[in-house]
């Protein structure tokens, strides 16, 4: 179980569905979803609550689409592991 | 509503109702959008490379606290857009007259940082005549030079950069050095000119190359100070529409068909690091 450090949130209203994030992800956290955004892009998930705030997503993003979090401290808080990859997914539309 | 979306409507609430982590606090963002880089939907088609190089200007912008001290010129081509990307003063240049026009706003104002912003068919095609002798009169501007090896824009014609045996709408059997001549290394061409300052080749096609192009573009604008001649960086990037391949594809492509011909690094450094 690893412990989660990082986490991101995508606009899925920027994405354009290229999966370059995906593609980027070393710890294959991110999907495409099976629902369009209002473009019509399948837009990206994450699907797995592993990520570790390494960034690449965001940096090979060309709509800008990702903002990461990381929590450097350490002996913090555990969070949850996870069983159930639907059940985790940190997703936010930007209003 | 297709049927891929119904079927999965029960997902997409729970996307929509998910909780963040912990970890989802303003004071753990280790990455944002650029506040330079304007909040709107780019022009670009999805997985262009064209979207992170205005990214990476704009975090460069931010970062050096220049924003009021920056003027752009934008090209024709694809990228003609890109000051409705970036909350920066810029100008418009006639297809190819991009480091003209830098070259007149940086003599009027020799304060403020000043770029131009062009495609390969921009830059090394109809504007060779101005890049090569902006860069022979060694103006302090700094190019910024997004080689897809195509004319993007205009539907995929063939660029002078054009890989050999590449196939483009004028093309269609692949590029034959004998008759259309071989692919240009402007960048290359350009080093040799003594009013270079740096002169460097970069990519964006994985996160390090992302990484790595950043800090190329941060000393690009670090030296413009220094008034020691002319920053010129070439990215070489993607155009998946109209190599008619997947994002993921074209950078696959880019990286074994591209990156030989036009090896990455630096080609011109300055003699004394910079200072
Ligand atoms: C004087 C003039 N000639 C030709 C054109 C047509 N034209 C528009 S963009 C373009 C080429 C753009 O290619 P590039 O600079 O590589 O930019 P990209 O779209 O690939 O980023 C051409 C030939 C024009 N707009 N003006
Ligand atoms: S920050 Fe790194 S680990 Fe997390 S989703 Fe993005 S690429 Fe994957
Ligand atoms: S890289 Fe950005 S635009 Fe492309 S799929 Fe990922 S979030 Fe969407
Ligand atoms: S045509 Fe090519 S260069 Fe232009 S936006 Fe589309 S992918 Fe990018
Ligand atoms: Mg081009």
């Amino acid at each position: 179980m690893a412990k989660v450090k990082g986490d991101i949130i995508i606009d899925i209203e920027k994405c354009k569905g290229c999966e370059l994030c995906i593609e980027a992800c070393p710890q294959d956290s991110l999907e495409r979803s099976r629902q369009v955004n209002n473009k019509g892009y399948l837009y990206i998930v994450k699907v797995l609550d592993n990520c570790t705030g390494c960034t690449n997503c965001a940096l090979v993003c060309p709509e800008g689409g990702i903002t990461v979090y990381r929590k450097t401290e350490t002996g913090k808080k555990q969070i949850a592991k996870i069983d159930n990859v639907t059940q985790d997914m940190n997703i936010e539309v930007n209003e | 509503m297709n049927e891929r979306a119904l079927i999965d409507d029960e997902h997409y609430e729970h996307t929509l109702r998910a909780e963040h982590t912990e970890i989802i606090d303003r004071e753990n963002i280790v990455y944002e959008k650029p506040g330079t880089l304007i909040d709107i939907d780019m022009h670009y088609c999805p997985g262009c490379g064209h979207g992170v190089v205005h990214r990476l200007i704009a975090e460069v912008i931010d970062e050096m606290e220049i924003q009021s001290e920056v003027i752009g010129v934008a090209p024709v081509g694809c990228s003609v857009l890109a000051y409705n990307y970036l909350n920066i003063d810029m100008s418009e240049a006639a297809h190819g007259r991009a480091s003209a026009a830098a070259t007149g706003i940086k003599r009027v104002m020799p304060e403020k940082y000043v770029f131009s912003y062009q495609g390969d068919g921009d830059l090394a095609a109809i504007g060779t005549g101005e890049t090569i002798h902006t860069c022979n009169r060694g103006e302090n501007i700094l190019f910024l030079f997004i080689n897809n090896g195509i004319y993007g824009m205009t539907g995929g014609q063939m660029a002078p950069t054009t890989l050999e045996g590449m196939k483009s709408t004028t093309s269609p059997f692949g590029r034959d050095v004998a008759t259309m001549g071989a692919p240009l290394k402007i960048t290359e061409l350009i080093a040799q000119l003594p009013g270079t300052y740096y002169v460097t080749r970069q990519s964006v096609h994985t996160a390090n190359n992302v990484r790595k192009a950043k800090k190329a573009i941060r000393k690009g604008f670090e030296y413009q100070k220094l008034n020691k001649g002319t920053c010129f960086i070439e990215i070489v990037s993607n155009c998946p529409s109209n190599w008619k391949m997947t994002p993921i594809e074209s950078n696959h492509w880019l990286n074994d068909n591209m990156l030989p011909f036009y090896p990455l690094g630096d080609i011109k450094v300055p003699k004394n690091g910079g200072k």
